[in-house]
């Protein structure tokens, strides 16, 4: 069964349609790379499968393990294992990158069923977790992305990604603000990451991070509609020929 | 914002309950005989009536302030009850003599009074309606020689000491409502801490409003001499009621030299319901007077009352003297609170720090006013104000008065002040990592607060982080 099921997918924000029937299917231990030109709807998608209140799903289907994905609150939909890594992720003053991880981690294992860790081993796990974006324990005591560089930001998404465990695992535009040793740290985590029963949707406008962490398929996504889909062959196609090439000047600027 | 932070208003106020027991009280109305009864049921000497009946001559030509931003209805002080006592035959010798209903009553709220149950190493005083129900662990106190016990006990017992300090630091006609207070005030704490010596444990008061259309006028002196120290906190709540009540409370803090007092508050009076009916008026000075290297610290964590007037000050008399003021206001369906504090520099080198967190909810108004006062003499002092609102929702208010005078040249005075607001995309990060809409509240509210819990004694910490979880619950949906 896949793990993801994408079925004509519709939303809009402000009434006005953004996502114009998508259809999508991601099966376990695979990697897909969603491209397209800015506007296009790529971070819309993501935004729609993590749940974000302010888009509006009006047809369409979307499935996680044969569960209604639509019909989960935000929340729940992190229970059920998916991960959304943020473009731009919230800062949330005088609270600690610990303290928010570990509530993080017990809200997911209370879902399900299993008993909270405590502080102490919580330590432990976060030690072995920090090494997959390359960071020491210092970084647990600061706020959550409060005062973080861009770069930062970024890493500190990867290290949630790494500490949850999800099933499947959104990029939104993770490789944007970031040189190139940031993102060798953070393409590095997410290959590490990489499960043979878990799958990861990397949303980006360039190719760039491609070459890090190589997708098993490419869509490319314009007005709405993914308009091409192949292999990661597609994505060195588009670096050199523009998305012009897919989608010609008119439809580059819908939406 | 959508629907989600809108509902934060429908929460339960969980000590809404009425004690039944048989009360004592003057009737309704203030004059003159009603003053003279108060202190005669309290068996008061001359002095006392006498300070009291002036302070009432004062108070009839003073007018009610108008100045703070809230808004509610006329308070009618001659249909208040200046006194109400459960009936008991004599005064109390010792808890076991406290009528159970009492004891009961306070076991809801989760102060348990009998010794063996309190929490470790907390002294608390628990007064209801107007008079003193109990005061746990004065043994060990006295071997300390500190004297903890009610205000009046403390005028029986150690009249000389109360006599000495009584109004000195907020006088019987600073305001209207320590004019009020001064000429009926019923009872209250009273704590002294001899020369050097630190007081062994956490003294705590819970205060308690239960009979109808009673006002609460307790007095609270604190008196440290040179070079001891003492942390104090004060709890309180009142049954739902349909009417609002009064609360005019003076609290008056002496630190002698060298002297340390930490005060902090865990106000969580009624509020009164979602249309803004019933609820306390909390109309309260405090106030501390600080001598040479003197240090007194203000927390308090306020989440009650309908409407709220209170600037916990200190007089930083003394040289190298140090004034803190660290406060969590927050205010949530129709509650108002005018707050704040006063930091008046008289001794050279004093230093004062003010820290207040302000948060926003449902249709509250929250204003926080302040004055930083730097005297001629006071050089080289300097004052960091930090003022920091947030938010929740889209039909509240947050306002910021800072008043700043500074009449040298050698005092440095900072003033940061910023307003945030809980925003969709915050909570929307936090359930996106698993935390449901009140949890994500409660972690963005905690963190904003942080400042200031970590100031409060342990266990009040943990207290003020759930009362805060439970003030705002329901404000989104």
């Amino acid at each position: 069964m896949s793990l993801l099921q994408i079925t004509d997918l519709h939303a809009a924000v402000d009434e006005v349609e953004i996502l114009k029937g998508i259809s999508l299917t991601v099966n376990p231990g695979e990697v897909h790379a969603i491209m397209g030109p800015n506007g296009s709807g790529k971070s819309t998608l993501a935004q729609v499968l993590a749940g974000h209140p302010s888009y509006e799903v009006t047809g369409g289907s979307v499935t996680l393990d044969g569960e209604d994905l639509l019909e989960m609150e935000a929340e729940e939909r992190a229970w059920a294992g998916v991960f959304l890594a943020f473009q731009y992720p919230v800062e949330i003053p005088g609270v600690t990158n610990a303290y928010f991880l570990r509530q993080a981690y017990n809200e997911i294992r209370k879902a399900r069923g299993l008993d909270e860790i405590d502080p102490i081993d919580f330590i432990d796990l976060l030690e072995e977790k920090l090494k997959v974006v390359e960071w020491g324990p210092e970084i647990m005591e600061r706020a959550v992305n409060f005062g973080f560089s861009g770069g930062e930001k970024k890493r500190n998404e990867i290290l949630q990604m790494a500490v949850l465990e999800p099933k499947l695992a959104i990029l939104d535009e993770t490789d944007s603000g970031l040189d190139i040793d940031a993102l060798r740290i953070v393409a590095n985590g997410v290959n590490r990451l990489r499960r043979p029963d878990s799958a990861t949707i990397v949303v980006t406008h360039y190719q760039r991070l491609l070459n890090f962490i190589v997708p098993d398929y490419v869509h490319v996504l314009a007005g709405g509609r993914i308009i091409r889909s192949g292999g990661k062959e597609l994505a060195l196609e588009l670096e050199e020929k523009g998305y012009e090439w897919l989608t010609g000047p008119e439809a580059a600027v819908a939406s | 914002m959508s629907s989600s932070v809108e509902q934060l208003v429908n929460r339960e106020y969980k000590y809404g309950f009425i004690t039944d027991i048989e009360a004592e009280s003057a009737p309704p109305g203030l004059s003159e005989e009603t003053v003279r009864f108060i202190s005669a049921k309290k068996q008061e000497p001359e002095w006392l009536l006498e300070w009291r009946l002036k302070a009432y001559r004062r108070w009839l030509e003073m007018t009610e302030p108008h100045w703070p931003n809230v808004t509610y209805t006329p308070v009618d002080y001659q249909a208040i009850t200046y006194y109400s006592a459960p009936k008991t035959a004599k005064p109390l010798g010792s808890l076991d003599e406290v009528d159970p209903k009492l004891l009961e009553t306070y076991e809801k709220l989760g102060i348990p009074l009998s010794e063996q149950k309190l929490l470790a190493g907390v002294a608390v005083d628990a007064i209801f309606d107007s008079v003193s129900v109990g005061t746990t662990f004065k043994e060990t106190l006295a071997k300390a020689g500190v004297i903890f016990c009610s205000f009046g006990e403390a005028v029986r017992e150690h009249p000389e000491l109360v006599r000495k300090y009584l109004g000195s630091v907020v006088p019987a006609n600073d305001n209207f409502f320590a004019a009020l207070n001064s000429a009926v005030f019923s009872d209250g704490s009273f704590v002294f801490v001899p020369k050097g010596v630190q007081c062994p444990m956490e003294l705590s008061t819970y205060f308690r409003i239960n009979a109808a259309n009673t006002g609460q006028f307790e007095r609270t002196l604190i008196v440290a001499e040179e070079g001891a120290s003492v942390s104090y906190l004060e709890g309180c709540t009142a049954p739902k009621r349909d009417e609002n009540q009064l609360h005019a409370a003076v609290v008056e803090l002496v630190a002698l030299d060298d002297a340390r007092i930490k005060y902090s508050t865990v106000q969580n009076w009624y509020a009164g319901d979602d249309e803004g009916k019933g609820g306390i008026y909390n109309f309260v000075t405090k106030r501390g007077k600080a001598a040479h290297r003197a240090k007194i610290s203000w927390t308090q964590v306020e989440t009650g009352s309908a409407i709220t007037w209170k600037y916990p000050s200190v007089i930083l008399q003394g040289d190298d003297s140090v004034g803190e003021f660290y406060s969590v206001a927050v205010t949530n369906g129709r509650q108002q609170a005018d707050t704040g504090t006063k930091m008046i520099h008289l001794g050279r080198n004093s230093r004062s720090t003010i820290v207040s967190k302000g948060i926003s909810a449902g249709q509250g108004q929250n204003s926080y006013r302040g004055l930083v006062q730097i005297m001629p003499n006071a050089e080289g002092s300097r004052n960091y104000t930090q003022c920091d609102s947030m938010l929740i929702g889209n039909r509240c208010g947050a306002h910021t008065f800072p008043y700043i005078d500074v009449r040298n040249s050698t005092s440095d005075v900072e003033h940061e002040a910023s307003t945030s607001k809980i925003g969709e995309d915050q909570i929307f990060y936090c359930k996106a990592r698993g935390l449901n809409t009140e949890h994500a509240i409660s972690v963005i509210v905690n963190g904003f607060c942080k400042e200031v819990f970590r100031e409060l004694p342990m266990e009040f910490a943990v207290e003020a982080q759930k009362l805060l979880g439970v003030s705002l619950e329901g404000s989104v949906g």
